[in-house]
């Protein structure tokens, strides 16, 4: 039986405001402290009124402009009516039919060869207010329940996809890419642990009968999924149980007693499992908020947020992969590292006139160096200009790869080294990062630059192989390791010879 | 006894603020004679829910304290003030005369309240509602009735009733009220005193216990003209807590009151003149038609084409958003909660069942149903689109009038309990004053006469939106040359 999912996604995403969507309470994750960011709008006291933050509805834009969404001239609130402990007025602040963003479009993608492109169509992206946090007495002796409304309030981005996302790793991949544009932006953390993203996924899947027919199974939503292996095992879980329960009840999508199923899953378990029953038919009784006064959004406005928007990340990967010939997998590397890295990576390439060569420094020695000492790119000692300039010597032939990565580990470990001198006490400026100077000394030190004389070289050579009779007996003898006896000679002799070339000399003279 | 000060004292805000400025009386003095006054009358009139006595003595000696060291002491240093139970102020109950609420005080100041404190007023005491601001009468309060100070046996309106007959038994000088569809000004002309309702968005909602949003707005109660101008003025103007609030500077109305309208046109609507108005409301509100010609005024037939659905599109609109506003109100953060109860869902109805009355769990239940799926189209929206339609007639009226003139009230004061269980009868009380609401322009109810039987009668002024000053000038000039007793026989 040929089986196509049929997957959307409904993202939450709680913004980087400093303070909550309708008051003036700091927007800061603080379980430990429950309710002590509150104040007497997001405690919904009687008489408390919200106030739009302008950040929070500037941050939605710039996002819902990244995913290529329209944005309606004309937006409004709505109170989306439901009664829950953590939710203090009885209703959310939403938005219903005229959400403040709409028909976005992204790439899924089409980074390997003969993998065609998918596009994902963006229904909507809404703003609305996050609810509080309900405690439950999890000691099993029926202590009372808490409410913590720390949350409440805190501006929270819906993303709706529309159901075209065709596996279950497409759903990952879109979210993967969905997290990296958020925090590229600005707009989000993306602390999945702490619940700044959140995904539901509606699943269900076309299957192809036997018959010629096609049947469609009912859909299902997946709640509070919090990590991308998580998306993926469980809509890959859901997939596979709708066809077995298709297989084995035929109840299709729209038949009676078929209504949309709110699932979890279980990631211990590795399953999906019903929730509740079937969903009821949930009327909010959505109408327009009288209390706040609708938005409207001015062109020049979007034009000056458009211009302002930096690469998505799937857009940035497919340009470093023409723009830069980078491979799939290194534009995936750098790309995945954030904004600031793969604009550390263009500059770098910039700098030293070799993308290759920058790829393979900043996703090998670079990345290494900042796990191993725990920095973040901007934090990193070496500026794009420095290791550009390294790499350009090795580009230009000035300097070896391999002397190119001693001077980078010697860099590194005298920037170290003043750090921690500077922490015992010490005297010295920790703000003066490595630059040119020192690279030039190193290499003067080291005798690390490449020797072009030919007339040292092939003197050295002619000595070398005077002073090599039985290696050359050998070499001619067809042993080709003994040649690296002689080439060592001429190098020891001359600093900074560069060892293709010697060998090129010594293969012309024994010839 | 100050000779100035004439019976009914305290009554007048202007003579108690000249009298204070002139330190022929103290704030203290002053409040404690609103005390006594309380003590004396309010065992029969039943207006205040909450006296605070401490704190009022506490804000009358700062106020005299201020005064005496020469500091500007505020517009209304002093004087005290009576506030609706359902304006929030730090610290004192705020009940909306419910069950519900009967245990809590809000930890902060409604923004009229802030503006109060700076003004110098001594904030005296809460007054009687019906509970959330839903009725007409005060009987829907979950405490007490209040009673009509001309006649004990008759109610002092509602919404704000308290507030209206507190002013009215001369038991304090001004009072906050809030005006939905009628609450300010019908209570003021039951009760024969001076209400208004600012244009929507004039006074800052935040700290009003909301009934419906998109009505709701906070107003003053006087004996007089002045008075209520005063009060305005030291209440109006923008707060960046309230997203409706509107940014418009307040024009000093306390300083152009006085002014008369030269070519004033009055608008005239036959039909407010029809069925269903008592016969000693009419001949008061033609009486006092002829005043305004009498001083130049012209009158103009207008027309409001939709009048007839207001109360309607208004029931409809206000139960809506009561409905929403009122599902705070569920036993888990504050207020009511029951004693015993079975899993969530049983404690969320428990407990507004056992502390909502019948009114308000009519108008939440009208207003669920009018904005469920299925039927939001066919209420709601329409509603909507009726309102529009209002808020066109009344444009178009006010390009051939300054104001429009009608009775405040179909009828004077009725007896308590005589439309307790007519719950459409009792919302035909507001037929007069629910446009102003829907339109949100402004409207005042002044007294223009009594009854055979004693009662007193109001007139009522609408003005184009953010045309209080025209509104108070027009009343002033009425006000001047008329002379209708300020103060209940029994404050007097
Ligand atoms: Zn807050």
């Amino acid at each position: 039986m040929n089986a196509t999912p049929i997957i959307g996604l409904e993202v939450h995403v709680q913004l980087l405001t400093r303070t909550k969507i309708f008051c003036g309470c700091p927007n800061r994750f603080n379980p430990d402290q429950p309710n002590t960011q509150t104040c007497p709008v997001c405690l919904g006291l009687p008489g408390a009124l919200p106030v739009l933050n302008e950040e929070a509805f500037r941050l939605s834009l710039r996002t819902a402009l990244a995913l290529g969404c329209r944005i309606a001239p004309f937006t409004k609130w709505d109170r989306k009516q439901y009664y829950y402990p953590d939710l203090p007025k009885g209703y959310q602040i939403s938005q219903y039919d005229l959400p403040f963003s709409h028909d976005g479009v992204v790439e899924i993608g089409g980074e390997t060869e003969g993998d065609v492109p998918r596009r994902l169509r963006i229904r909507r992206a809404h703003l609305e207010e996050d609810a509080g946090k309900n405690l439950h007495d999890e000691s099993g002796r029926g202590g009372d329940s808490r409410v913590d409304l720390n949350r409440a309030g805190t501006p929270l981005l819906e993303i709706v996809t529309e159901p075209d996302l065709g596996s279950a790793a497409d759903a990952r991949a879109f979210l993967e890419d969905l997290r990296l544009l958020l925090t590229d932006l600005e707009v989000s953390d993306c602390n999945m642990q702490e619940g700044s993203l959140r995904c539901d996924a509606n699943v269900n899947v076309r299957l192809a009968l036997d018959d010629g027919g096609t049947a469609t199974t009912p859909i299902v939503e997946i709640k509070n999924l919090n990590t991308f292996s998580g998306v993926e095992a469980a809509i890959e879980h859901e997939l596979a149980r709708q066809i077995a329960e298709f297989q084995r009840t035929g109840r299709r999508f729209g038949d009676p007693g078929a209504e949309k199923e709110t699932r979890g899953w279980s990631a211990e378990r590795n399953e999906t499992f019903a929730q509740r029953g079937k969903e009821e038919a949930s009327d909010y009784r959505y109408f327009p908020d009288p209390d706040l006064a609708p938005v409207t959004v001015a062109a020049e406005e979007v034009a000056r947020i458009q211009e302002r928007l930096c690469e998505p990340p799937g857009a940035r990967r497919r340009r470093f992969a023409g723009e830069h010939q980078l491979s799939e997998y290194d534009a995936r590397v750098i790309v995945s590292q954030g904004r600031q890295f793969a604009d550390y990576f263009e500059a770098v390439a910039r700098a030293c006139g070799d993308a290759k060569q920058a790829a393979n420094f900043v996703t090998q020695d670079v990345l290494r160096e900042l796990n191993a000492r725990g920095l973040g790119i901007r934090e990193f000692p070496l500026t794009s200009d420095v290791l550009g300039g390294l790499l350009a010597r090795v580009a230009q032939g000035g300097i070896t790869v391999k002397s190119a990565r001693e001077i980078f580990g010697e860099l590194l470990a005298a920037w170290s080294a003043r750090a921690e001198a500077a922490e015992d006490g010490a005297d010295v400026d920790v703000g003066e990062l490595p630059g040119e100077a020192a690279i030039e000394r190193i290499i003067a030190e080291r005798g690390l630059a490449i020797v072009n004389d030919e007339g040292a070289l092939e003197a050295a050579l002619a000595a070398a192989i005077a002073d090599s009779p039985r290696a050359v007996e050998d070499f001619r003898a067809g042993k080709q390791q003994a040649a690296g006896a002689i080439i060592g000679k001429v190098m020891k002799q001359v600093k900074g010879a560069d060892p293709k070339r010697v060998r090129e000399l010594l293969l012309k003279k024994l010839a | 006894m100050k000779s100035e000060l004439s019976g009914g004292w305290p009554a007048v805000a202007r003579d108690l603020l000249a009298a204070l400025a002139r330190g022929e009386l103290s704030s203290v003095e002053l409040t404690e004679r609103c005390l006594a006054a309380i003590d004396a009358r309010d065992g029969d009139v039943r207006a205040f829910l909450h006296v605070d006595r401490e704190s009022a003595l506490l804000q009358a000696q700062q106020a005299d304290a201020l005064r005496a060291r020469g500091e500007s002491p505020g517009p209304l240093a002093g004087v005290p003030v009576a506030i609706k139970d359902v304006i929030c102020e730090a610290g004192q109950p705020a009940t909306c005369a419910s069950r519900m609420l009967s245990n809590f005080r809000p930890p902060y100041d409604a923004h009229v309240i802030t503006k109060l404190k700076a003004a110098g007023a001594v904030l005296l005491g809460r007054t009687n509602m019906d509970e959330f601001a839903m009725g007409s009468s005060c009987e829907n309060s979950a405490f007490q009735a209040t009673r009509n100070p001309w006649d004990l046996t008759r109610t002092p309106g509602g919404s704000s009733g308290g507030s209206a007959a507190a002013v009215a038994a001369a038991m304090v000088p001004l009072s906050l009220g809030s005006d939905t569809g009628g609450s300010i000004r019908q209570p003021a002309s039951f009760c024969g005193v001076v209400g208004m309702k600012p244009t929507y968005g004039a006074v800052s909602r935040y700290g009003l216990i909301a009934y419906a949003s998109s009505l709701d707005q906070i107003g003053p109660f006087a004996t007089d003209v002045e008075g209520a101008a005063r009060l305005l003025e030291a209440i109006s103007g923008h707060d960046p807590r309230d997203s409706t609030s509107v940014r418009r500077d307040v024009p000093a109305y306390s300083r152009t009151f006085d002014q008369p309208l030269e070519g004033l046109r009055i608008g005239v609507v036959r039909e407010h003149f029809g069925e269903g108005l008592d016969a000693d409301v009419a001949s008061a509100v033609q009486a006092a038609l002829k005043v305004y010609e009498g001083l130049g005024a012209t009158l103009v037939d207008v027309a409001l084409p939709h009048q007839q659905s207001c109360v309607a599109a208004y029931y409809i609109i206000a139960s809506c958003e009561a409905s929403s506003n009122l599902a705070r109100y569920d036993g888990v953060h504050y207020g009511h909660r029951a004693e015993s109860f079975d899993g969530l869902v049983d404690m969320y109805s428990t407990s507004r069942g056992e502390a909502f009355g019948d009114e308000v769990k009519r108008r939440i239940m009208l207003g669920t149903f009018a904005l469920s799926s299925g039927y939001y189209e066919a209420y709601y929206l329409k509603a909507l689109r009726v309102r529009r339609l209002i808020q066109q007639d009344y444009q178009r009226a006010f390009e051939a009038c300054d104001v429009i003139v009608s009775p405040a009230s179909p009828t004077p004061a009725f007896a308590l309990g005589s439309l307790i269980d007519d719950p459409l009868a009792m919302y035909l009380m507001d037929i007069y004053t629910i446009g102003a609401n829907l339109a949100g322009i402004p409207g005042i109810s002044l007294p223009c006469g009594m009854t055979s039987a004693a009662l007193p009668v109001g007139l009522q002024l609408l003005a184009p939106a953010f045309e209080e000053e025209r509104l108070l000038r027009a009343a002033r000039m009425y006000e001047r040359e008329t002379n209708w007793p300020r103060v209940a026989p029994c404050g007097a």
